[in-house]
């Protein structure tokens, strides 16, 4: 059929502004700042990061599992009320995510800080103020916070998918209502979590606004060092090298949680 | 346990509002510290109004959003009708490309398009080729996987036999696509037309690294913004920003609202008409 010639102008499109750009980020990785000639050095040098990699990838971890862990009770909520109630309800979960994360992640700032305003409450029982800021906590608390819609709505159309009769069966063959969670309602939802766990990992793991705000000084995430090498140490070989990095760490973590779920790739964002 | 998920879901909900509430105090605080209450005022929104800066680059964001939603809606719509007509194997390589912006860390895609434009602007010769086009491009491009992956399902659960039908009954191939196939998937066109305008007007990170000087968005001017102290007008375009979100939100619900209940009360009649003639 001629229809496939549709497609061509998006190929096309993909091809220059994806695929190239990622031929580009891997050509920079192997060569040299200054020569140009091809060197492993900056792939080496990645190797100083590779703390600050890891530490990226357990509190983006940590992030991924707090969300899954909040945000299922409140899908599952959502997906057992009334038509009207669940769009109403789903609308309040999608609206922040259309408002700008940069201020919101401000307005955490001026929660938690040595004199924002829950201290300042704090203050006034009579209490000590509490160390809430420029730690890893509160770089979880961004992740969790900015990222958890994320989790939430993926997780709402799977439970929403799932065929009431199969429930109904369980109930007639006797599961009582812990039963039929445990063995038909979660085991139907993993699809759901997976790709929740996917969509909050990927941002959360490159994140370098959350924690330029709400982590301590001296602890830096991969993203960064990222946006460092490209906006103000002009590095951009060794920039394009730690990309390379976070790429194999992110593409690492979905191929095994695809592994948990034998997805075949088609369903893996749906939003 | 229903009723345990019932007051977490408040909580949470509260948990996700709580910053939205705090800035739109503030924007009508008169102190200029965010955690102290001085006084209340309305002189943020007016400053807002006076102010040279905020509103135009608010206007950039704007066009850029439209701009990209409608060419990546248009782009994306095309394409999923191509994928959809494409084999097995082809149709897999496509979602495979697809899937690339999608899984890709923002910062990854916005890094690469960075260094593409840099290498384009060295070939031509250009100092600095980053500006509006270069924001142009950069959105379309994450955008158009949205476009494709909300249209595609509607493709898929498209009666094959109504453009059939519809050529039977005398259409073109042109016609039958205008008068029946995009009426079909009309609803998975607007969601993914909204979800890249939504999408593209809160770009912060891909935005970062394509921007040039002569042409800025508010998120990214915000971004340049907070590593100062922030100006409170600032809290008032945020809280107008959020009512406006708000009331298209809701209006866009009791909208679908209506819509669902005409549907029933057709299928209603439908089937009650079936009845009378089986019988």
């Amino acid at each position: 059929m001629k229809n496939k010639m549709l497609a061509v102008p998006y190929l096309v499109w993909m091809a220059v502004f994806t695929i190239i750009p990622l031929a580009i980020v891997f050509y920079f990785a192997f060569t040299d700042t200054v020569t140009g000639e091809a060197t492993f050095r900056n792939i080496v040098l990645l190797g100083q990061y590779g703390s600050i990699l890891f530490k990226s990838a357990w509190l983006a971890l940590v992030s991924s599992l707090l969300c899954l862990i909040i945000g299922y009770p409140v899908a599952y909520y959502i997906a057992g009320c009334s038509p009207r109630k669940q769009r109403f309800l789903y609308m309040l979960v999608m609206l922040p995510m259309c408002m700008s994360f940069l201020l919101r992640t401000l307005a955490w700032v001026a929660l938690l800080e040595d004199t924002g305003i829950i201290n300042r409450f704090i203050i006034t029982l009579g209490l000590r103020p509490l160390p809430l800021i420029r730690n890893d906590g509160a770089v979880i608390l961004g992740m969790v916070y900015n990222f958890l819609p994320y989790m939430i709505l993926p997780l709402y159309s799977v439970i929403m998918k799932i065929d009431p009769r199969l429930i109904e069966a369980a109930q007639d063959l006797g599961c009582n209502s812990r039963q039929v969670f445990g063995k038909v309602v979660l085991p139907l939802s993993l699809p759901g979590m997976i790709s929740g766990v996917t969509m909050v990992f990927v941002p959360a793991v490159s994140t370098f606004y959350i924690s330029q705000k709400l982590g301590s000084s001296g602890t830096a995430l991969i993203g960064d060092v990222i946006e460092s090498q490209f906006k103000t140490a002009y590095n951009p070989n060794l920039g394009a090298a730690m990309s390379l990095g976070l790429m194999a760490v992110v593409f690492t973590c979905i191929a095994l949680m695809n592994r948990f779920s034998g997805d075949d790739g088609e369903s893996m964002v749906t939003v | 346990m229903r009723r345990f998920n019932r007051i977490f879901t408040i909580i949470v909900l509260i948990f996700l509002y709580v910053p939205m509430i705090v800035l739109a105090v503030a924007s009508f605080n008169s102190g200029n510290d965010i955690a102290v209450l001085k006084g209340f005022t309305l002189s943020r929104y007016s400053e807002l109004f006076r102010d040279g800066v905020l509103l135009p680059l608010l206007g950039n964001s704007l066009i850029v959003a439209v701009l990209s939603s409608l060419s990546a809606t248009l782009l994306g719509t095309m394409a999923a009708l191509g994928i959809h007509a494409m084999g097995k194997q082809l149709r897999q390589l496509t979602l495979a490309v697809t899937n690339i912006p999608l899984t890709n860390p923002e910062i990854v895609t916005g890094v690469s398009l960075a260094l593409l434009f840099a290498f384009i602007g060295q070939t031509l010769k250009i100092n600095s080729i980053l500006g509006f086009f270069t924001l142009l491009i950069a959105h379309v491009t994450f955008n158009l996987p949205y476009v494709i992956l909300s249209v595609l399902p509607k493709l898929t659960q498209m009666d094959r036999d109504l453009r059939d039908a519809a050529l039977d009954l005398g259409c073109t191939p042109i016609q039958a696509f205008f008068k029946v196939i995009l009426y079909e998937i009309m609803p998975g066109v607007i969601s993914g037309a909204l979800m890249s305008f939504t999408m593209s007007l809160d770009d912060f990170v891909i935005s970062y690294f394509v921007y040039g000087p002569n042409f800025i968005t508010l998120p990214v001017e915000i971004y340049n913004y907070t590593k100062k102290p922030l100006h409170p007008k600032i809290y008032a375009l945020f809280t107008l920003l959020f009512i406006t979100i708000l009331m298209v939100m809701v209006l866009m619900n009791l909208l679908q609202a209506r819509d669902e209940k005409r549907t029933n009360q057709a299928r209603r009649i439908f089937s009650a008409g079936r009845r009378r003639v089986t019988t």
